[in-house]
């Protein structure tokens, strides 16, 4: 089926994501702007207006309700995603990369970069129920990780954080004592993109140095290794198939000189166990900065550089198709 | 300069007597110790004046270093030991005083005899007693045919990408190239085969290197430091090195280094070396006035037994050495005057030359036979802006693109001169294309046949037209015919199969996108079309069976390498990173006798079908033993996370316990659907 095409941000985009059921799609970019749109009919829902520079990223509450957004502004902001309007707003010294709600959504993690004298590092932040008495205040904050954190993930029932980093390493952190426990060097290049399984048994990372890997959440240990020829900017895991999604392309400061085509800005289809490419999706005409799947897993949206996102539903053979 | 420590050398630092200024010193200075024997033995009382006569002597030849004279006296008589060990400053005064004090007459009774230290450290070391070698047997040459006797009759090449050099077998069978040798970091530059295949070479730094035989091992090397360039002649008995050497001073000119070796023992036979602008002649210059490569040129495959010529372009002539000594023809080169470029037929010692038009004197094409100079052909022209010279593979003809100035001096107008040779007096027929004014790409010979391809036209979209040296209306009587014209092609160039009738057009320019058309010109029906976006190479394997295209690293990005059947279908496609060089392993001509060949050819279907069935039980193998694989490795995958399930578990118990009754029915599960599509229903009348 044709995607549809969202023209609502006028800069790259830097993360889109789905809502549990699937029915929204939140996308963020480097305008300044998240938008919020409906899934089935491609319709814009809303825009959430407040950031002062690029948004990074968002993460949405497991029932809708609520959505939390960081950005280059150094602001995270907790937004009512029903109203559109800022819950609470957020003003730290340092850029946010990396947002995640702890399942329950009592806390959130919120990365901040290095910046100026600070190390990069992440913020756990209480999260009352009732907005009006949101607290400013970090119960906890893990330092000492180098480079920007690009993504984090809570694991293990809220015991223990997962980052990754610019310098290539996936780190696993103690909640409660803030301490570091484990540390991979999994990339040669820095870590764009990390998402979880449903499970929560491993995660899909993704690298400039052109490669994709499946990591298991408790040991840390590369499962599988993706190979692209081009730098990978997002991976996504398919919900209900061993397919994964590898979004990315030739860096966006070299395509001036070559065609379309040759920047391979294609969503390319891995099987997640065979670790071989099926099929790929052409259509944009920047790198792929994000891709994710939908929930129920009959479609994908992914974003680009030019600053389009395009909302695939998979055609029937999709589902017909044995590829393996 | 740094000298690497070899184990010998590094005993000299064991033992070595006290006060010997051996404290600081680098590497370097292991060269400059010497060894002065022949030394008269003094007593204590003469030792004073005996060290400052030997001071005055041994400085004569070169500076000695400070405290750079020891002069051992034996404790136990208390007399001199009869030698000196001196320093010098650098190893050149250390080797320049060796020779001029080695030998020198102190007095009548004392003769020097002088050596340097490593060399009187090597001097030690030889036993007193002779000990005859034990005879030892030469290991038996490894077989550098093998590989022709391969059972499925594949053939090899070489792929060079990052710091790796990998040679494999096309396995098409299993549509994927099959291991035979791999290396990192083997050459420095580039690596070449040899022209029928025996060998392949390397360039480094310090020369060129052959590798052969199954295991790859050395089988030669010629020593040419900064060597640039090898050439191999057509039978493999010799090659010649080359490298252009640097100026050494603003004024220097450029020079270069040539050296012609004998393949076989290694042995140095000739060595050209010169300022460039003294052999860049008319072709083989640069613009810049430096010698273009290929300046020099080997004769093309000679019968065995026969010599090889190598040939260069000088003012006013030609030299042509010959082998194995490679002294000039007759002691003195072919005058020929303003000569622009040579150009060897591919298949025996004739010359084809081209002289430039000068003055009152026409251009002139000029075909001669070695080594007896018998000059075959001629041709004068006028009025000529440029000539192109082109062979056919056997030799059978020689076609050349003759560019002339139209009256008006403002454009040009292309004919063809084509000479015959293996007809008697060697006739000449002209050819002219419907549209003189079209540029002329290429011309390129149906090798094993009598028809050529040319590549015309202006702008992007060019014309190939083919046509026979043989005239239609009188079975095998010469003639020019025209055949067919392709117009409106993306291409840019022409590949013949080696084994001819198939004709590829390539479009490997930036803006074609890598097209390839894939034309049987039998019946001049494109068999296939098909792309390798961006490709920079086209390359037949040396049977035709096979073709390869190639984006090197020129392009940045999606190097590799596909490999298509002489049909046009791809067979599989391997992707390299930093992708340098890919060749075909050449093969020797056939020993098959004509006859022998014919006979295969009219049992065709019986050989084929009996390959067919190999090929097929390959290819079932490869798929049970791919199918195999994927089952383990889906295998694995299931057992792995049969160890995740009760963590998983847990985890979503705790989840459940977190979100309490906001937990929502309706995580996705996956239910299997059986489709039936029917695609079409046909009712058909079957006679009974």
């Amino acid at each position: 089926m044709r995607p549809f095409i969202l023209q609502g941000h006028s800069r790259p985009l830097n993360q889109v994501k789905y809502n549990r059921e699937g029915d929204l799609l939140v996308t963020c970019g480097k305008d300044k702007t998240v938008n919020l749109w409906w899934t089935e009919d491609g319709q814009r829902a809303g825009t959430f207006n407040g950031h002062t520079g690029a948004v990074w990223t968002s993460d949405i509450s497991y029932d809708s309700t609520r959505l939390i957004t960081g950005g280059a502004d150094s602001a995270v902001i907790l937004w009512d995603m029903n109203t559109g309007e800022e819950q609470h707003h957020f003003r730290f010294q340092e850029p946010c990369r990396a947002v995640k709600f702890s399942v329950g959504e009592a806390f959130a993690a919120v990365s901040s970069d290095p910046f100026m004298q600070a190390v990069s590092a992440v913020r756990i932040l209480p999260i009352a129920a009732d907005p009006a008495e949101q607290g400013e205040e970090a119960v906890q904050t893990l330092r000492g990780p180098r480079g920007r954190i690009a993504r984090v993930e809570w694991t293990d029932q809220n015991r223990t954080l997962i980052t990754a980093s610019e310098d290539g390493f996936v780190r696993r952190w103690d909640v409660e004592t803030g301490k570091e426990l484990a540390a991979e060097h999994v990339h040669e290049k820095n870590i764009q993109d990390l998402q979880m399984s449903v499970d929560g048994t491993h995660f899909i990372t993704a690298s400039v140095d052109c490669s994709s890997k499946l990591v298991d959440t408790q040991t840390l240990a590369v499962l599988k290794t993706y190979q692209s020829n081009v730098p990978v900017n997002s991976a996504a895991l398919s919900p209900v198939y061993d397919h994964v999604i590898l979004g990315g392309g030739q860096d966006a400061s070299q395509v001036t000189t070559t065609s379309s085509r040759a920047g391979r800005f294609e969503s390319r289809f891995f099987h997640k166990v065979f670790q071989e490419e099926f099929g790929n999706v052409r259509g944009h005409f920047g790198p792929i900065n994000a891709v994710s799947f939908s929930p129920d897993g009959t479609g994908f949206a992914s974003g680009g550089e030019e600053g389009y996102v395009r909302l695939h539903k998979f055609d029937a053979d999709y589902f017909t198709t044995k590829f393996f | 300069m740094s000298l690497a420590l070899k184990p010998d050398e590094e005993k000299m630092f064991e033992g070595q007597p006290q006060g010997f200024p051996f404290g600081d010193f680098d590497l370097e200075d292991v060269m400059l110790p010497e060894v002065v024997d022949g030394v008269p033995k003094v007593s204590q009382e003469k030792y004073q004046k005996l060290t400052s006569i030997l001071t005055k002597i041994l400085s004569g030849p070169g500076h000695i270093r400070e405290n750079g004279l020891w002069h051992p006296v034996d404790e136990a008589t208390g007399l001199s030991k009869g030698c000196v060990f001196v320093e010098y400053e650098t190893p050149d005064q250390a080797r320049a005083a060796q020779a001029a004090l080695h030998g020198y007459a102190l007095d009548k009774a004392h003769k020097f005899s002088a050596t340097l230290y490593d060399e009187a450290e090597r001097l030690a070391a030889v036993p007193d007693e002779y000990v005859a070698p034990e005879p030892r047997d030469a290991p038996p040459p490894e077989n550098q045919w093998s590989w022709l006797s391969d059972r499925r009759g594949r053939d090899q090449f070489v792929a060079r990408f990052g710091d790796e050099t990998e040679i494999y077998w096309n396995d098409v069978a299993k549509q994927q190239p099959e291991d035979v040798y791999k290396r990192s970091t083997w050459t420095e530059l580039f690596v070449l085969w040899t022209p029928r295949g025996s060998a392949l070479a390397t360039l480094h730094r310090q020369g060129v290197a052959l590798w052969g035989g199954d295991s790859f091992g050395r089988l030669m090397r010629f020593s040419h430091q900064l060597v640039q360039r090898v050439a191999f002649s057509a039978d493999e008995r010799y090659a010649y090195t080359f490298s252009e050497v640097p100026p050494a001073g603003p004024r220097d000119p450029l020079r270069f280094l040539l050296i012609v070796w004998d393949v076989r023992s290694g042995r140095k036979l000739r060595v050209f070396e010169g300022p460039q602008a003294e052999f860049a002649v008319g072709a083989a210059a640069r613009p810049d006035g430096g010698l273009a490569w290929d300046a020099f040129r080997w004769s093309g495959g000679a019968a065995p037994g026969a010599p090889s010529f190598l040939a260069h372009l000088k003012k006013g002539g030609v030299a042509v050495y010959e082998s194995p000594d490679f002294g000039l023809v007759d002691r003195k080169s072919v005058k020929l005057d303003s000569v622009q470029s040579i150009e060897w037929s591919p298949a025996g010692p004739v010359l084809a030359a081209y002289q430039v038009e000068e003055g009152n004197m026409p251009a002139r094409i000029m075909l001669m036979r070695f080594p007896k100079k018998e000059e075959l052909r001629a041709k004068n022209l006028h009025s000529v802006a440029g000539v192109q010279l082109s062979w056919h593979p056997q030799g059978d003809f020689l076609a050349v693109a003759v560019e002339k100035w139209t009256k008006s001096h403002k454009s040009t107008n292309t004919h063809f001169e084509l000479f015959s040779l293996r007809e008697r007096d060697t006739p000449i027929d002209m050819l002219e294309l419907p549209n003189k004014a079209e540029k002329i790409h290429e011309l390129v010979w149906e090798p094993r046949g009598v028809r050529f391809a040319i590549l015309h036209g202006d702008g992007s979209r060019l014309s190939v037209s083919i046509y026979s040296m043989r005239d239609g209306k009188l079975p095998g009587a010469r003639g020019v015919a025209h055949l067919h014209t392709l117009v409106n092609k993306q291409a840019s160039s022409l590949h013949w199969s080696p084994a001819g009738r198939f004709l590829v057009l390539a479009g490997t320019k930036q803006t074609q996108n890598g097209l390839m058309e894939f034309w049987d010109t039998e019946d001049m029906s494109l068999l296939s079309a098909g792309e390798h976006y961006m490709a920079t190479e086209v390359q037949w394997d040396p049977t035709g069976r096979y073709l390869t295209t190639v984006v090197n690293a020129q392009n940045s990005t999606d190097n590799g390498y596909y490999i298509w059947s002489f049909a046009g279908q791809l067979l599989y496609k391997v992707e390299r990173n930093r992708f340098y060089q890919f060749q075909w392993r050449p093969r020797p001509p056939t020993l098959l006798l004509a006859e022998k060949q014919k006979a295969i050819l009219k049992n065709l279907k019986h050989y084929s079908k009996k390959y067919d069935e190999e090929d097929e039980a390959i290819l079932m193998q490869a798929d049970t033993e791919f199918l195999a694989a994927r089952e383990k490795q889906m295998e694995e995958w299931r057992e792995w996370q049969a160890t995740k399930a009760e963590w998983a578990a847990e985890q979503a118990e705790a989840k459940k316990a977190l979100l309490g009754d906001r937990l929502r029915d309706g995580d996705f599960t996956v239910q299997l659907a059986e489709v039936t599509v029917v695609l079409e229903v046909k009712e058909e009348a079957v006679k009974l």
